[in-house]
Formats: structure tokens, sequence, C-alpha cells
């Protein structure tokens, strides 16, 4: 059978990095082709590449056995590659059905033929089983709804190639289910996809391909049945990696954390911590599991202090700390990796050094007198880069240059080096690599062996269940249930992430079997 | 690699208000030609206004004083993020407070008087940048709206308490009275045979100014926490740093250095306010920053040279017939390549189009 598309011997230099290596795949008709590989191992500029932001150095793109140039994605477009950003290009206040016909708009004179455009955004959506509402506005629609929009964007422009790039970061467990549902029904019409993730278990539920890549060369094709996630890893990263967490049971000490009824409010009023309580004591992993937007993120504020409470306190070994300022806070020994590093965790444009002593960078010795001490910023740095393996060419490097996992590292290194009797890491694997994963993992629990607090946050199910004592299900800003993470299932968290208590799991339980009858 | 790239951009810091310069020279050239004069006869003439002897040369380094300052004024308050375009109400209200200390307090030492007169002036400048500022950091108003109010605020009340008030009795122009020799900073002409320029110790004060938020921004904790804000308020606030405080604090300096360039202007240069007596330093200041890249080296490279073109602009116009408005078409030209910097690199840097 001749692939629907073929790129061959992809060589692209960016200055100082090969980002594409003499990369070739191919993709067949009806088929999910996944490409993996950490973070910065190419997937991503191959992508590019494919859809004209980039041009290649070297190599050729076949479509249909034809040679074809790709100056720019609307190129792309006409020549029926479709892509689904991992942050959606969506016009929030807009109806589903405009958002499709955005930049392809039907038109009656110098108006939007409102009816057309709807009309033919029903006959797509049904034609591949993608149910959405085109009246409804993107703004109220759940992100798993947004991406289907996504979809039905490219389809609509007639996508015969459809690339998917991380399209599961953003997603509950339900919705992940129900994207692996809308891909198979692509491929039974006929539609071919690429599927970028770096989830080893995404690879095995939905391709029948997998590419491995790993700085900027391709390691090998395998078909999905004949390979396992174990063997997927190690090509990934070169070498043998746990995917299990090794740790020894808890030994907990006294409460170092006590949060009692806390609230906090958004702008408009709406409560988005709802009377919030959970203890964490020393030498354990507390970890809060739920749907991404369900308040952790403004509960970490909170606790940091970049948030005020409207009621409720929280407590550090004893002493009231609620809506103390953040420095306040910080030097009461908490640490707080936080969920966006670029955003918050990181002065991009500060070198590896002055962010190395970010937020302690007016205590000695790093500060006398109001002068900063360069000499000894710069010894830390340098010892801090060699103990955390932060990979820079030296310590006067941009932050902004290196990569994300080192970037992670930088925050880590700094937050674990001043011991906080209490962590707070948030997402702290988000888009890093499996190596970089695995040790700041490792990290994690050797902090919580010393004796030390530690607040996990992820919207990853297996990091929490794998890295916690406890886990805490939060749902809108309240919390669900606190169980043992080992006397848990994945299905039972799934349920209290979808808002039911765990007092009422059984309950819960049996009306879903009783439905699977 | 990072290294190359790293040196390779601050080359392009560099290369970028170079390329500027040069084409707004080449484009000043054109408009001259138009104008049916001979562009190189007035380049020359501008040169030989601003270089041309010794007394030329230090009424160029008198022009760039005020505007060092200004644009160090504009410069510090960008590195938090912040533009403040009020320089020039700060500064006035700073030359307001130097002249009534300065021509008051009779009998007080100069050691006691002029010191006196200059933190009146920072002080001056860092009231009427404080209003904004605060504000800015507890009420969120946006600062370049409110620095613009509060210049034509400046030149109200100026214009009223020197008309009003401060004038003397029986004076026809609108300017206080004399500054008090115990207040004045000494001229180079005080004290050295045939100078004619007005250069006194406000330059080697507004070097000092430069060299000190050098230091403050590179060097100090504050400058560090500074210079956070300015890059990413969200990781500030992050890792600990009150964003309003800084905002206010940044905001406040700014106003004692706008001060200290009135000051210059009162107690050294004209030793009297007289209404009128700022072209407008204050925005000079913001085009100066701009062309410097905010970094104080650059800030007062740029003050020399557009207070080469101003004063080289009035030989202009004593020499041929070309007016001296021509030196403003020139700054102007050459801000507007500053600001559309896109247009200078793919100048200078054409080979590197195909690679972007």
């Amino acid at each position: 059978m001749q692939p629907i598309l073929e790129m061959r011997h992809i060589h692209k230099r960016f200055p100082g990095v090969l980002a594409s290596d003499d990369v070739s795949i191919n993709l067949f008709p009806g088929e999910i082709l996944a490409i993996i590989g950490e973070n910065g191992a190419g997937k991503s500029t191959l992508m590019n590449i494919l859809f004209g932001l980039y041009q290649p150095d070297e190599g050729q793109i076949l479509i249909k056995g034809e040679p074809v140039k790709i100056l720019n994605p609307s190129q792309a477009i006409t020549k029926g590659i479709g892509m689904v950003h991992q942050h959606f290009m969506l016009v929030n206040p807009f109806t589903v059905a405009e958002n499709i016909v955005l930049g392809a708009e039907p038109r009656q004179g110098v108006f939007l033929n409102i009816d057309y455009a709807r009309r033919s955004v029903s006959e797509v959506s049904q034609r591949y089983g993608l149910k959405v509402k085109p009246d409804a506005k993107i703004e109220d629609l759940p992100v798993g709804v947004q991406q289907r929009v996504e979809i039905l964007k490219i389809l609509y422009r007639g996508a015969e190639i459809i690339v998917l790039d991380e399209p599961t970061a953003v997603l509950t467990p339900q919705e992940i289910k129900e994207l692996y549902t809308i891909m198979q029904n692509l491929t039974a019409q006929g539609k071919s996809i690429v599927f970028i993730t770096h989830k080893l278990n995404e690879v095995m539920a939905t391709s029948h391909r997998v590419t491995v890549m790993r700085r900027g060369r391709v390691i090998g094709t395998v078909a999905t049945k004949d390979t396992t996630p174990a063997e997927l890893a190690n090509m990934m990263v070169g070498r043998q990696v746990l995917l299990q967490v090794e740790k020894t049971p808890a030994v907990v000490g006294d409460t170092i954390l006590a949060i009692e009824g806390l609230v906090a409010k958004d702008l408009s009023g709406e409560r988005v911590l709802d009377g919030i309580s959970l203890d964490i004591r020393a030498g354990e992993i507390l970890g809060i599991a739920g749907v991404e937007g369900n308040g952790q993120t403004e509960l970490v504020e909170v606790l940091t202090g970049l948030r005020r409470a409207t009621s409720g306190t929280v407590r550090l070994n004893g002493a009231d700390i609620t809506n103390l300022a953040t420095r306040e806070i910080r030097e009461r020994k908490v640490g707080h990796i936080p969920e966006d590093r670029q955003k918050r965790g990181l002065e991009l444009d500060f070198t590896v050094q002055e962010n190395l002593v970010f937020g302690f960078h007016y205590q000695r010795p790093f500060s006398a007198h109001g002068l900063l001490n360069l000499a000894v910023i710069k010894r830390h740095a340098e010892r801090l880069i060699a103990e955390f393996d932060i990979r820079t060419p030296h310590s006067e490097t941009p932050a902004r240059s290196l990569s994300g996992g080192n970037q992670q590292k930088i925050i880590i290194a700094r937050e674990l080096y001043q011991e906080p009797d209490l962590l707070i890491a948030a997402q702290p694997s988000r888009g890093v690599d499996i190596g970089a994963i695995e040790f700041i993992h490792r990290r994690l629990v050797e902090h919580r062996d010393s004796g030390k607090a530690v607040l996990l946050i992820s919207p990853e199910l297996s990091e929490v269940v794998s890295l916690s004592d406890r886990v805490a299900v939060i749902y809108e800003g309240q919390i669900m249930g606190v169980v043992a993470s080992n006397a848990v299932t994945e299905e039972q968290l799934g349920l209290m992430m979808a808002g039911i208590k765990s007092e009422h799991l059984h309950i819960a339980a049996q009306r879903s079997t009783a439905d699977g009858r | 690699m990072a290294d190359k790239t790293r040196t390779s951009s601050e080359r392009l810091e560099l290369l970028v208000p170079l390329g500027a310069i040069a084409l707004g020279l080449l484009v000043g050239a054109v408009i001259i030609a138009l104008m049916g004069e001979n562009p190189l006869r007035a380049y020359m003439a501008l040169f030989m206004g601003a270089f041309g002897n010794f007394n030329r040369l230090l009424g160029t380094l008198t022009r760039a004083t005020p505007i060092i300052v200004t644009g160090l004024a504009v410069a510090l308050p960008f590195r938090a993020g912040l533009f403040n375009i009020g320089v020039e109400g700060q500064m006035l209200m700073g030359a307001l407070a130097a002249a009534v200390v300065g021509s008051n307090f009779s009998g007080l030492p100069m050691v006691v008087h002029l010191p006196l007169a200059m933190l009146a002036a920072a002080l001056g400048g860092a009231l009427w940048a404080l209003i904004p500022a605060w504000l800015k950091a507890r009420r969120g108003i946006h600062e370049v709206i409110n620095t613009i109010m509060m210049n034509f605020i400046a030149n109200a009340v100026l214009a009223y308490l020197v008309v009003e008030v401060l004038r003397q009795p029986g004076e026809m122009i609108p300017k206080t009275p004399p500054v008090l020799a115990t207040a004045q900073l000494a001229r180079f002409s005080d004290f050295l045979p045939g100078i004619t320029a007005r250069l006194n110790v406000g330059f080697v004060i507004a070097l000092l100014v430069a060299v000190a938020v050098y230091y403050l921004l590179w060097r100090t904790t504050i400058g560090y926490e500074i210079r956070a804000v300015g890059l990413n308020a969200r990781a500030a606030a992050y890792a600990g740093i009150n964003v309003p405080r800084q905002i206010m604090l940044v905001m406040v300096l700014s106003g004692v250095l706008a001060g200290l360039a009135g000051a210059e202007r009162i107690l050294g240069f004209d030793r009297t306010l007289a209404l009128g007596f700022s072209p407008g330093f204050g925005f000079e200041g913001i085009a100066v920053a701009l062309l410097g890249r905010n970094h104080p080296l650059g800030v007062v490279l740029a003050a020399l040279l557009f207070g080469a073109l101003s004063s080289g602009g009035v030989w202009l116009s004593f020499t041929t017939d070309i007016p001296a408005d021509v030196v403003v078409v020139l700054q102007a030209i050459i801000i507007f390549f500053v600001a559309a910097d896109q247009i200078v690199r793919a100048v200078i840097l054409p080979k590197k189009k195909g690679a972007a």
C-alpha cells in the first residue's frame, strides 16, 4: 500500500543544534502513527516542518507519492494536513459553528451565511461522530469538547492527515477515552493520524505503529502490538528506566501543615476553594488529584501567599500563616515548585545563577547590606549545577536557552537547597522528559524520607498514586476524600475526580456495575 | 552555543542603535537635499557646531547634561517594566523646589545650602512621581496615562506659582528670584579662563548618576528585584518580591533623578527659574533612553549624540539657510528607526533574513 505521507531524510539545523538529523517517517491511510520521544527529541520540529512553519535544510516530503513543497500552514491545509495544537486556537466568545468556519466562512454577499455554516458543521460532526452543539459558545464548553471543535475545524477544511500534538495533556481520564474513540472513528473513515505524545500508555492504547525519536533522530519504528511500554521507554531514553517509584513505607511525624475550612474566591466572587481542610505530616507525601481547574492552582496560591483566603486558617508547624506575605511564608521554610515554571518559577531572561538564588537573593550569604555578592552566587550556582546535573554551558547562560527539563531542575535545586519543612510541588514533572521525571520523583521521595512534608499536586493520576502516601481528591474547590494511595483503585479516584465523595463511593461503584449489565 | 547567541545578541544591542543612527542620517540627507541644500555641508556645519572648538564641545556637553539624567530617569523604571512619561513634570517640580530653596535661606553656608537645594529638587521630583506610582501600584491605573496627566498639572502649577507668587515685583519676565551664590552649582567658566559655555558641576554629577544607576541595577538586591519585576512580575511575586512596593520605589527613584535634572538647570545653568526653560528635556529623555536601550552607558552616549545635534543645530542655522528644526527631524527619524528595529535588522543583517 502506498503511504499517504512520507517524510524522507529530513535535516533541520538550528544554530548549534541539529533538530532533525536524517529523519524519515511514513504514514499509511487509516493508520494511527504515534511519534514519541523526550522533550527536545525533535517531534515538534518535524511537525512544524510538515505544517510549513519551518523549511527543512534537506529532505523531501511526499503526499500520496507526490513530492510537495509546503511553504506555510495554509499550503499545508490545502494539501490536506490539519494540526490540532496543544493550546487551542479558538475564539472563546464565538460559537462552535463560528469557530469552525473561521477563516473559510461561507458568505452571502458581505455577510456570514451562518445558517449554511451551522448546517455544514452539523453535517461534518455527524459524519465523524463528533458530537457538538453548533450554537454553544466555546467558553461554556469543557476542554474535551473544545478539542473536538479543533478537530472538526480541520476536518471542515478537508484534512486527510491529522496531527494531534500532545492532545491528552488537558483532558480528564474520561475525556481521554472519548478521544480514543474519536480517533478510531476517524481512521475507520479513512483519515490518517499522527499522534505526538510522551505518554507510553496512550501509545499502547491507540496507535498502530510507533516511531521513537531521540535527540533529533529516529531510533526506530515498531508495530505497537509487537512492543511493550518498557521497550519503548528504553528506546526513548536509551537506558533502563524505573517507571515505578521505589519508596519505603512512610514514617510520619508531627503535623507540619494544617488547613482548616479554607475558602477563597475569584474576582467574580465565585468560591474557588470551598471549605478545604487537610493535614500533612512530616515524612509523608500528600498528593492532590483532580482534573485541572478544580481549585488546585488557587489552593497553592493561598498556601504560598499569592492569593488571599477569605476565611479559614492555614497553620505551619502550629503557627498561623494565613494570608501572610509570600516572603514571610518562604522564610518559614515553605518551598514551592510552581505549576508553570516559565511564567512563575523562573526569570527566563535572568542567568542560571541569578535564578538559582531567586527568592533567596536578599539573604546571606548571597546579599549583604543590600549588595549582591556575585562571587558567592556564582559559586553556589556551580555547586547546584553539578549536584543536580543541570545541563547548561555555564552559570551565566540565560535560563531561557535551557531545555524544559533543565529549567525545572533549576527550580527544584533552588527550592530543595533550603531544606523546606513543607515542599509544595505543583505538576513537578509537567512537560519534562522521562529521565528528568525519574530524577524529580526520586528527589521528592528523598525529601520526604528526610522527615519533611511534601504536598504534591498533579493532574496525572499515575504520578499522584505512585508518589503519594495519601491522596486527596479535589473537585470544584472541595476535597472529595483522602485515601491511602495503596488502598484505592484508579477507577475509584476517577469517580471522586468526577465529584463523588469517598463515603458514597461503594454506592457509585454498584450503580456503575448495574449499568454495565 | 548559548555563549555565541549571547554575544551576538549583545552585539545586536549595539548594532541596532548604530544602524538606526546611520539610517537616520541617510534619510536626513535626502530630506536636506530635497530642501535644495547640500547634505554634506549641512552635516559638516552640524559637526563643526557641536565639536568645532573647545567651547562648542563644552556647549554640547552642557546641552547633553539634563538629558543624560532624564534619560536615566526613563530607563530606570523601564527596567521594572514601567514607562514613566512624566519625567518632564517631575523635572519641573524638582526645578521649582530648587529655585525656591536656592533663592531663599540667605546666610546659609554653601555646604548646607547647595545640598539642601539639591535635596529639595530630588524631593520635588519624587513627590510628583509618588502620585502616579501609588495609583499604579495600589489601584492598577496605567502609569502612562497618569504621568502624562501629571505633566499638564505640573506645567500649570509652575506657571501659576512663577507668575503669581514667586515673580519679583516689577519684574516683566516670568522668572523666580536669582539663585543665591551659596546654592549655585559651580560653572567651569567660574575658575577656568576663556570658557563661555555654561557647563557646570552638574555634568559630573550626571555621569556619577549614570554609574550609580548601573550599580543599582546590577549589583544591588533592589536592582535585582527591579529587573525581576520588569522581566516577569508574576515570577517576582512567586519569589516573594513585593511587586507593588518595587513599583512605588522605582517610580520614586525615577522622580528623584528627574528632580536632579531640574536642579542642574536651575542651580547651575540658568541660576533662576524662567518659565519655558525646558524645551522638553523630559521627553527628550524618553528618546535618549530608547536609543540607549535603557542601559546607563547607552543613555549617556545617546544623550551626547542628541546634545551634539541640538547644539550643532544652532550653528547650522547660523551658517546655512537650513533651519535648526532639521535637527528635530533627524532626531525623530533616528528614533523611528530604533523603534522599528526590524527595518534596521533587515538592512544591517541581510544574510540572516533567510535563516529566520
